[in-house]
């Protein structure tokens, strides 16, 4: 490569792009203020770990005790289809292909296609792909321990390797897809659900073309290539959409749809706290992450169904406070955890506008009681499960209205980190800190175990009544429980200010 | 109007700011020059009180900054795109600080509409979000904000940055009748020497904290400030040698 002279060896790069990458991680200032985050999200993949672990070592001794007639091994492979799916919807919400910040390296002599090898290859070596490995070989080995030949356990096991890696592929190009289109999750669930309806409908089985396809592979290991072939055809079409958005007129191009204004003068009755109002809804309608908050509260309005459905709850009456809370407190809690965080990107412009503090907090606090309110009347068709629960439901909204805004405001005095707007909710930890779980306690513990104690020291009637009483007393003082609060914002500004111009 | 008395600002231990004393009358235009660090937005964020002063203080109007908030209903500024919220349109967020400010949209409309040739058509009308706009636009449109509610002090910090020539041509005689016709203090700071000789009556350099010229504009000034900042790269220059 004659011309190519000035440009360094692919191997030289790649690893230049590794310590680039470990310096990104470990010097940002969010890795080092979250040690407490970090050490949770370990915590977790190591149970994750544990659990395949347990299922890899298991499942085959299990499989054989549970259908004794069967062959496990072929039973195993029938449900391949439905691991496939579930990994793909998994995948798609909770994976992002491993962008690193190409744009300073785009004017420098390193080959485009490095750079998008290496972006590739990393998303190979992701814990979605290393987590199935923690089933997989120890499935292996107790085939091969178990009288299966040891051909069969290896093919097996490479095959299934291929596959991850496949599914890996295939969610960034349904990604790419969707992120095009602006279709956000449309298209998996249509895939998904298709391929699922086909299935089930009998119309083409995948479980048992899938499930004696990886049979055949594993008895006759040279049909590998057959899902190897299939990993390189996915693996080259997403080298060609990266390479094609590798530019910097991508990033250039003129973004922005035509925005729908909406009209929001409903809010005018509320008087002077009306621009605050428009402001926070349009945060709230025109953001990523509040978007996908807005759409979470279906999640808190269906989460009683989990318990109400189980007899074993429905004997639990101090479940009915705490799934009160829950449910009708739920955009209540994740809304109002990040005040003032929301608007720290503009944070300074507020400071120095001539705003009322305590009107800029009580367009929140009535926007916090309207999801109360709206929460509580839909969840109104819980009465089905039993009148008791709709009482605990009420109480348990007046509770939220009179203390727990006014909580989660106090709170929110101690925030200091900053929120970008542009991400989405699921799985976001930015602007959360030791505040966000605190805060909770109070929230949710101690009206769940006042009511729970209550009701087993007194009755029912009186645990109720405690509720509705203490979320009375909060809303009649209204008034100086927002000065106390108001004292706390104007007493933290300038840290405020600070915090919200630092990155993370 | 602006009285800055025995004001300083260190960040552990470090000053970064330490102006004995600063008087500003009411309508003067005044610029501030200086290298990077020598304390301008440090200067401009303390007469905001985004920052609490180490030292001293400043008063506008006999009123201490740091210590009441009466300052803010004739106070306006545009320091940087975080005085911008992304998510509005220009027009939304026009209207926006306009009620913050007492405006109704017809005022914020009468207004903005005096500065059609600023916008150059790419800023009303055009069904986009703040932060879909170019660096440019969003500073034009910061800066018309800023002009919302007839302030009697204006603080633009940069103001000439990322602008194209014609609008900071524009924007030069937009500041000018301000100070010149409506009586308003205009406080800038520039890189750009020439802009801020155009543009002020008077010019205070800083470096690394400190007043160390504070001049009258007349016809050698530019000359006068240019020799000055040439010496400065002489000096280090040779320092380096």
């Amino acid at each position: 490569m004659a011309t190519n002279t000035y440009r360094q060896p692919n191997q030289i790069m790649i690893k230049r792009f590794l310590s680039l990458e470990w310096k990104q991680y470990f010097r940002s200032s969010y890795w080092q203020k979250n040690i407490v985050i970090n050490i949770f999200m370990v915590l977790f993949a190591l149970y994750f770990v544990g659990l395949f672990l347990v299922m890899g070592f298991f499942l085959l001794p299990a499989l054989k005790k549970l259908f004794p007639e069967q062959d496990p091994f072929i039973l195993l492979n029938g449900y391949i289809f439905y691991w496939i799916i579930g990994d793909l919807l998994m995948r798609f919400f909770l994976q992002k292909l491993p962008v690193m910040s190409v744009k300073p390296l785009l004017t420098l002599p390193i080959k485009r296609s490095t750079i998008v090898h290496y972006v590739l290859g990393k998303s190979g070596v992701s814990f979605f792909n290393i987590l199935p490995l923690f089933a997989v070989i120890p499935f292996s080995i107790m085939l091969a321990n178990d009288g299966y030949p040891i051909s069969v356990a290896l093919s097996w096991m490479v095959c299934m390797i291929l596959i991850a890696l496949i599914i890996n592929f295939l969610n960034f190009i349904l990604e790419a897809f969707s992120s095009e289109k602006g279709l956000s999750f449309l298209p998996i669930v249509g895939f998904a659900g298709g391929l699922f309806a086909i299935n089930y409908f009998g119309l083409i089985s995948f479980t048992d073309i899938l499930g004696s396809g990886i049979i055949a592979v594993s008895e006759n290991s040279i049909y590998l290539l057959v899902p190897a072939l299939l990993l390189i055809v996915l693996y080259s079409y997403n080298f060609k959409i990266l390479r094609q958005k590798l530019f910097l007129d991508a990033s250039l191009e003129a973004k922005g749809k035509e925005v729908n204004a909406s009209d929001l003068s409903w809010t005018k009755r509320f008087g002077d706290v009306a621009p605050f109002m428009q402001l926070d809804l349009k945060l709230i309608w025109r953001n990523k992450r509040t978007k996908s908050m807005a759409f979470l509260m279906v999640i808190g309005l269906f989460y009683g169904l989990f318990f109400y459905t189980q007899d074993v709850y429905l004997e639990m009456e101090f479940m009915f406070a705490f799934i009160g809370i829950f449910s009708t407190g739920f955009f209540l809690i994740n809304f109002g955890q990040f005040i003032p965080a929301w608007d720290s990107g503009y944070y300074k412009m507020l400071m120095s506008q001539n705003i009322k503090y305590e009107r800029y907090l009580r367009s929140k606090f009535i926007l916090m009681v309207m999801s109360v309110v709206i929460m509580f009347i839909l969840g109104i068709p819980y009465v089905y499960f039993g009148w008791k629960i709709l009482i605990a439901h009420f109480a348990a909204a007046i509770y939220n209205i009179g203390i727990n805004t006014h909580v989660i405001m106090w709170g929110g005095s101690f925030n200091r980190k900053r929120i970008d707007l542009d991400k989405k909710a699921a799985f976001n930890y930015q602007g959360t800190g030791a505040v966000q779980w605190l805060i909770g306690i109070p929230l949710m513990i101690v009206p769940m175990a006042l009511f729970g104690l209550i009701n087993w020291l007194i009755g029912f009637e009186v645990a109720i009544a405690t509720l509705i009483i203490l979320g009375v007393i909060g809303i009649v003082f209204h008034k100086k429980l927002m000065t106390f609060i108001t004292q706390k914002y104007l007493d933290s500004k300038y840290k405020m200010i600070d915090a919200f111009s630092q990155d993370n | 109007m602006i009285n800055t008395k025995e004001l300083s600002k260190a960040y552990k231990g470090t000053t970064v700011l330490n102006i004995n004393t600063l008087d500003i009358p009411k309508g003067q235009s005044f610029g501030l020059v200086g290298n990077n660090g020598a304390g301008k937005t440090t200067y401009f964020s303390l007469l905001l009180d985004l920052i609490k002063p180490t030292t001293g203080n400043i008063t506008t109007n006999d009123i201490i900054v740091d210590k009441s908030e009466d300052w803010k209903p004739f106070t306006s500024s545009f320091i940087d795109e975080s005085f911008l919220i992304g998510y509005l349109t220009p027009e939304e967020y026009f209207y926006f600080i306009g009620d913050l400010r007492g405006q109704n949209k017809a005022d914020v409309d009468a207004l903005t509409a005096q500065f059609e040739d600023f916008f150059n058509g790419e800023i009303i009308g055009k069904k986009k979000y703040l932060r879909d706009l170019s660096k440019g636009n969003q500073k034009k449109a910061g800066i018309v904000a800023a002009l919302i509610g007839n302030p009697e002090v204006i603080i633009l910090d940069e103001p000439f940055a990322n602008l194209d020539p014609t609008t900071q041509i524009r924007l030069k005689q937009i500041l000018k009748d301000l100070a010149e016709k409506q009586g308003v203090t205009v406080l800038v700071s520039s890189h750009d020497l020439m802009h801020v000789t155009d543009v002020c009556e008077r010019i205070v350099v800083l470096e690394k904290g400190e007043v160390i010229k504070d001049l009258e504009t007349n016809p050698t000034t530019l000359k006068e400030l240019e020799a000055h900042f040439a010496s400065g790269a002489i000096a280090t220059s040779e320092e380096e040698e």
